[in-house]
């Protein structure tokens, strides 16, 4: 947005969002520490599991062929081009345009982020604590970019979606299953033995289905 | 209102309908074997594994 509609009113819009971001956690960051530890555990696991399991469809879907993998290049070239025929509207000073798709966008990402970490935060007990490794993680994905972004660049984006479809399932799985009740033999190790379960049936889907692909072909 | 609703219903439950109601459904049938001396930690996982693939197969067919 600021490269095709100037740097101005998008800057803007990703503060504006910022500062709302900001205020929806302060706002649910305190509440969401009433709420009996079971009962969160069984929401957020829920919410987890239906995140983790959308990111993980769409990701065997397209490991095994049954749907197109994003080319980032084209979408970023197509997206480009709509910024720059959509018409010039003029408010409070600001390209509205660039003023409201970046406040979205900010404000929709950073929203499902914000919800991750304090639903990792406060069933764990310790919101700081999250918050202060999702910090760690800016700076070290920041510093990572500069250092290895050739690298990086080749690292496919539909297998970093299915990483974090994996692990969203997997804490989705592990705390709803707690906050319904149960308890894991083996306790937190239990956690890993769950990793390892989603990790292979999620490979073992795409097999299935790239197999099922080629016997369509 | 209609568009707020539905903005909700895409961030949350997303292209399937069916997988999120199948995870409800398996959340009410751990919490019920967990009040009975049957283990219950395997439910979630194995409904985990067949609601992924039933919506997988209702894609690749």
């Amino acid at each position: 947005m600021g490269l095709t509609r100037g740097w101005r009113s998008t800057l803007v819009g990703a503060g504006a969002a910022t500062l709302a971001l900001a205020a929806i956690v302060a706002a649910l960051g305190p509440a969401l520490t009433v709420i009996p530890i079971g009962v969160l555990r069984l929401v957020v696991g829920g919410l987890l599991l239906v995140f983790g399991l959308q990111w993980l469809r769409k990701a065997i879907l397209r490991a095994s062929g049954w749907r197109a993998v994003r080319d980032e290049d084209a979408v970023f070239a197509r997206e480009r081009a709509e910024a720059a025929n959509a018409p010039h509207v003029e408010r409070a000073g600001l390209d509205w345009y660039a003023f409201t798709i970046s406040f979205k966008g900010v404000l929709l990402e950073g929203l499902e982020v914000a919800f991750i970490v304090l639903t990792f935060g406060s069933t764990q007990g310790s919101i700081p604590l999250a918050a202060l490794g999702a910090g760690a993680a800016v700076v070290l994905v920041v510093l990572a970019g500069i250092v290895v972004r050739e690298p990086l660049g080749r690292v496919p984006e539909n297998t970093l979606a299915f990483a974090v479809g994996v692990m969203l399932t997997t804490f989705g799985i592990f705390w709803g299953a707690e906050g319904a009740g149960v308890d894991w033999p083996g306790g937190d190790a239990a956690l890993l033995g769950v990793l390892a379960f989603v990790l292979v049936i999620s490979l073992a889907f795409v097999t299935a289905l790239r197999r099922r692909k080629l016997a369509f072909a | 209102m209609k568009r707020f609703g539905k903005f909700w219903w895409d961030f949350i439950v997303g292209d399937d309908w069916r997988v999120a109601v199948g995870i409800v459904i398996a959340f009410g049938l751990t919490a019920l074997l967990a009040t009975t001396s049957i283990p219950a930690w395997w439910v979630l996982p194995l409904a985990v594994a067949s609601v992924l693939w039933l919506s997988l197969r209702r894609v690749a067919r």
